[in-house]
Order: structure tokens, then sequence, then C-alpha cells
């Protein structure tokens, strides 16, 4: 006690360092390896969610405000477009009505349970992801809306990507360009089945593992193959763009473009493949969808 | 500045609240694509301003919490923001006297050497968690924040200024006669 300071200032900036760095470090560690973080997350992401609504209302009424400016003759437009379409979608709606009757008819011969459940839920894009080094999105809905994570979000053109993280209000898609993602998807024309992953840069996906040999074309349409439970089967992934084959390299470096509008959107659909659900919760959601 | 220079009361607790309320809705604005690359770091800015001039009140603590927050913004990992605020705000307190001493251009280079030591602690967490390098373009950020530091300066002394003259401030607002 013969050297106390004059002024007290606590303790010296390094052990403040040191203290406020290891916190963060163990934070960072216990987030990317342990998962036990979402509690902490939930409560300052609830306390920042109005002010992030706040942020985004410019944008929101922006927005509005060319919706409303828009001019006759565009809307005119718009509309014969979307009837030619909707003649389109009826002739397909009506003979995949009865494919579906056929199907459940062959099903039921074969005393197997409906494989999927479909259940959709519309959400809309609150924002792009603010990570650079991430391809995600904020969408508007959450545990209280009835998302859980690990569904898969389409737009009108094919697939956009999967829930990753859930808030009460707000949740996070982790698109299908992200490097961390892959999706099993399998080419139309010939059945091939492959994993496509995210090429985290540019707006593609690469397809990996596959042979030099294999038959894979310019132009090939790639829909998700649905093994793995979490994608429905048959929606649109991407389209073959580039194929580069190296006889000095085992496998073809395959390079896609993603057939959803990776930064279009501004609706989308939540949908969930209810394969591994009990059979009462089912029954249950299938009211509700109705 | 032709006028004299006048001596200010200190920023209350409150105003200096409320400077990285502002910057922390600047920094959630829903910023995309190149403009995400150009955005800024508005609550580090404000955080080392509040550092350099007031490094009894805004520390380590204030820049950690307010790194929690801009990790949960940005649903990065936990930790990341947090761990890179604290650094640079220990720097920027090691340094505070000597910035003090220049005026707000030459400030400017401080500066970016410090919004640098942020970015370059980002990138890292980011990197050994497993990303790739996106790129020179992510630096970006580091010289809008520098090119930002002196009219964010002169504009938080303009406010401080405006805050400590009440009278002078409301005499002047009301007779806008020259």
């Amino acid at each position: 006690m013969d050297h106390e300071p004059f002024f007290k200032r606590g303790p010296s900036p390094i052990a403040r360092l040191a203290f406020f760095g290891l916190l963060s470090i163990a934070l960072m560690v216990t987030d990317a390896r342990l998962n036990q973080l979402a509690l902490l997350r939930q409560g300052v992401g609830l306390v920042l969610h109005p002010l992030q609504q706040v942020a985004n209302s410019p944008l929101i009424l922006s927005r509005r405000a060319s919706e409303f400016f828009v001019t006759q003759s565009q809307l005119a437009d718009e509309n014969a477009g979307l009837r030619q379409q909707q003649l389109g979608n009826a002739m397909q709606l009506q003979r995949s009505q009865s494919l579906e009757a056929e199907n459940a008819h062959l099903r039921r011969l074969l005393a197997t349970r409906e494989r999927y459940f479909h259940r959709a839920i519309t959400v809309d894009v609150m924002s792009a992801g603010r990570d650079p080094f991430s391809h995600k999105i904020i969408v508007d809905k959450g545990g209280a809306g009835g998302i859980l994570a690990g569904q898969a979000a389409i737009d009108d053109r094919g697939l956009v990507g999967q829930i990753t993280r859930v808030q009460l209000l707000s949740s996070e898609i982790t698109l299908i360009t992200d490097k961390g993602q892959a999706v099993p998807v399998e080419v139309v024309r010939n059945g091939l089945r492959a994993i496509a992953f995210g090429h985290g840069q540019d707006n593609s996906l690469e397809l990996a593992f596959m042979p030099v040999n294999m038959d894979i074309q310019n132009g090939d349409q790639l829909v998700t193959s649905g093994i793995d439970g979490t994608y429905p089967r048959g929606v649109p992934v991407a389209v073959v763009s580039k194929i580069e084959r190296n006889a000095g390299y085992p496998f073809a470096k395959i390079t896609c473009t993603p057939s959803a509008g990776m930064d279009r959107y501004r609706s989308l659909l939540v949908i969930s493949v209810g394969e591994s659900r009990p059979a009462a919760q089912v029954d249950k959601k299938g009211k509700e969808a109705r | 500045m032709t006028e004299a220079p006048t001596l200010t009361r200190p920023p209350s607790g409150s105003f200096i609240a409320m400077t990285l309320f502002v910057a922390l809705m600047l920094d959630i604005l829903p910023w995309q694509g190149s403009a995400l690359l150009l955005r800024p770091d508005f609550v580090l800015l404000l955080l080392i301003y509040w550092a350099v001039h007031q490094p009894l009140r805004i520390g380590m603590a204030a820049a950690w919490g307010l790194g929690l927050v801009m990790d949960v913004a940005d649903g990065a990992l936990l930790g990341q923001y947090a761990l890179a605020y604290t650094v640079t705000i220990y720097f920027t307190l090691a340094l505070h006297r000597r910035i003090q001493a220049f005026t707000l251009w030459p400030q400017a280079w401080h500066i970016f050497s410090l919004l640098l030591i942020s970015q370059i602690f980002i990138l890292l967490t980011h990197l050994l968690s497993g990303a790739n390098f996106i790129g020179w373009g992510y630096f970006l950020s580091t010289i809008t924040g520098t090119l930002l530091w002196p009219p964010l300066s002169l504009l938080v002394l303009l406010a401080i200024k405006y805050k400590s003259q009440p009278e002078t401030a409301y005499s002047s607002s009301r007779g806008n006669e020259k």
C-alpha cells in the first residue's frame, strides 16, 4: 500500500483490453462451435428489432411510393402479361392435378402414406444480409410466425435458400449461393444426382465431385432431388452455365447460374417438408393450411 | 473559423448516448451491394471520436457493448465486432493525446490506421471461421470512414456548441435577419 495512485481509474487499459478481448474470443468460440448463445442473440435482437424497422422504413416507403405512381399503361401491360401467364399456368395446373390424383391413387394401391407435405408461409424480405462475406437475407417473419430453422425458401422461379436462424420476429435465410450451403440436386434431363455448393463470391453455384466423364451439358436444368428431406422434390435450383473438363484433375469444374432471382425478390415462400414429423402434428398443420 | 473559440460545457452523458444511437441507426440502414462496401462504420467513428475527446467516459466497455449490438444487427459471429471495436478503442485511448494535438485532416490519418485495425480484425475472424477473402473492395469503408472524420468532427462540435449556448442558439434561430 505504499504506492497507491492519486487518481483512481480502475484497472489498467491493458488489463481491460485483455478482459474484453478474451470475453469476445470466448463468445466467438461458443457461438461458432457450441451454438449455445441463441438466447443472448434473441434478447439483443428483440431490442434491436424496432430500430431495424425504423431504419428500414425509408426504403419501404419509397417502394410503396413507386408502386403507387405506376402509370396506367404499365398496369395494363402487366395485366395482359399476367393473364397470358395465368392461362399457361392453368393448363399446367390441370395437368398436375390429374397427375397428382393419379399419383395418390397409385400410392394408395401401394399402401404408402403421402411422402411429402408442404406447408407454405409467405414472407417479405426486410433487408439483404449486411455481412459482405456471406450471402444471407433477413425476412419479416420469425418464430412467432411459424417459421422453423431448416425450412426451405423459394420464389416464383426456384429455390432461394434455407432458414438458418430464427428470431422471434425475423429470421435469416442463407442463400444457396453462400459458401457453406449445399443442395442435393438432380439433372432433369437424365436424373443424374449431384450436390450443388454455393460459390460464395459470384452469384453462382458449383457442382462438386463430378467425374470428368459424367453426362452433363451446358444448359442442363438442375432441380432439388429431395433425398435430404429438407428441400421438397423438383424445385428448380440452377442451370449449368459452364463446364471445364481438365484431364489434370479428377473432377470437372461445373459452374451453374441459380434459377431464382438471387437479388431481386421481395416476397418469398417458406415451405417445409413434413416428412419426418409425427403423424398427429402433420394432421393439425394440415387443417391450418387449408 | 472566424469567430473566437468559445468555451463549451462538456457534453452530457445523454448527448454522447444520443450521438451513438444516431450512429447505430445509420449503420443499420438497409445498405446493400456496393453501398454496403462503401458504408463507413458510423458507430466505430463515433466511438473513436468520444474516446479521443472524452477518454474517461467512453472506453473499451462501451466499445465492447456496442460491438455486441453490431454483431447481432449484422448477424455476424457473436463477439466479432466486439473484439474489433475493443482493440481499436484500446489503440485510440493510447493515442488520444497525440490525436488531439493535430488539426482535423492530419487527425484523419490516425483515424485511417485505427479503422484499418478494426477492418483487419474483422477480416481475420472471418478468415479463421472459413470465409473467402472478398477482394480489396472490402477496405473501401476504411477510406470513406477516414474522409468522413473531419465533417463528422465539425458536426459534433457544432452540436456541442449549440447545446451549450441555448440562449444564443435560440435567439439566432429566432431572428434570422442577417
